[in-house]
């Protein structure tokens, strides 16, 4: 029973993988690099990572798993405006990706240590 | 050849951060979660902004990218390490199957 809802989760993953990487979207594409395609594709990967912290927020039983998921969604918007980046060839989409980065790091110290119980200054 | 290298890790941290949103998913504890969520995603996006770094060269984006590697480097632990702290101080319970809790063996002696 087991391994028939690992076998399942595989399958369903490989589908989702296959139809993000070769159906065919409506993207428009820039003729700078020869890789820019695959880059389009690849994004959609990221995306469904998000979706996959997005049901821990939702699912999480105690708050703290809640914090930890906005954590790690956190970082993936840094990985994702670095490779906007290179696809769209526009340079501040990074200074996206630190000022988020930053913000994420003090909200999710400030929030834990509220959660810990005692006062800020500790 | 220094592009392929760059799209080669960029598809390298990508995959890494799915896995590591993968485990933040199956696995049972809150500990876990934040081990295997914590190390993926931070190893992923690094090698995402190195590959970045790899593509764009020496220009604003790619200093940037750099900085923002050495930023992640820094951050990341400590928050790990503040979460898993003030979740065991919040008496938030191990998995039934774990092994010890040595700061727990600690405090109460």
């Amino acid at each position: 029973m087991k391994s028939l809802r690992w076998i399942l989760g595989a399958v369903v993953l490989i589908i989702i993988l296959y139809s993000i990487l070769f159906y065919p979207f409506q993207i428009l594409i820039y003729e700078d690099l020869p890789f820019i395609p695959v880059l389009r594709r690849i994004i959609f990967i990221l995306l469904l990572s998000a979706a996959f912290c997005l049901y821990r927020i939702f699912k999480g039983p105690t708050a703290l798993d809640r914090i930890v998921a906005i954590d790690i969604l956190g970082i993936l918007i840094i990985g994702l405006c670095s490779v906007l980046t290179i696809s769209t060839g526009r340079s501040w989409y990074i200074d996206i990706g630190i000022a988020w980065g930053l913000q994420s790091f003090i909200g999710t110290i400030a929030l834990s240590k509220y959660m810990e119980g005692r006062d800020f200054d500790d | 050849m220094i592009d392929t290298i760059g799209i080669v890790l960029i598809g390298i941290g990508i995959f890494f951060d799915l896995f590591g949103c993968l485990g933040l998913i199956r696995f049972p504890d809150l500990y876990n979660r934040l081990q295997a969520s914590t190390k993926c995603v931070t190893f992923g996006t690094g090698s995402i902004l190195f590959g970045t770094f790899l593509i764009v060269g020496f220009t604003a984006a790619g200093i940037k990218a750099l900085f923002t590697i050495v930023f992640i480097v820094l951050t990341a632990p400590v928050s790990a390490h503040v979460l898993a702290r003030s979740a065991h101080k919040a008496n938030i319970k191990l998995w039934d199957k774990s092994v010890c809790d040595k700061l727990n063996e600690d405090e109460n002696e």
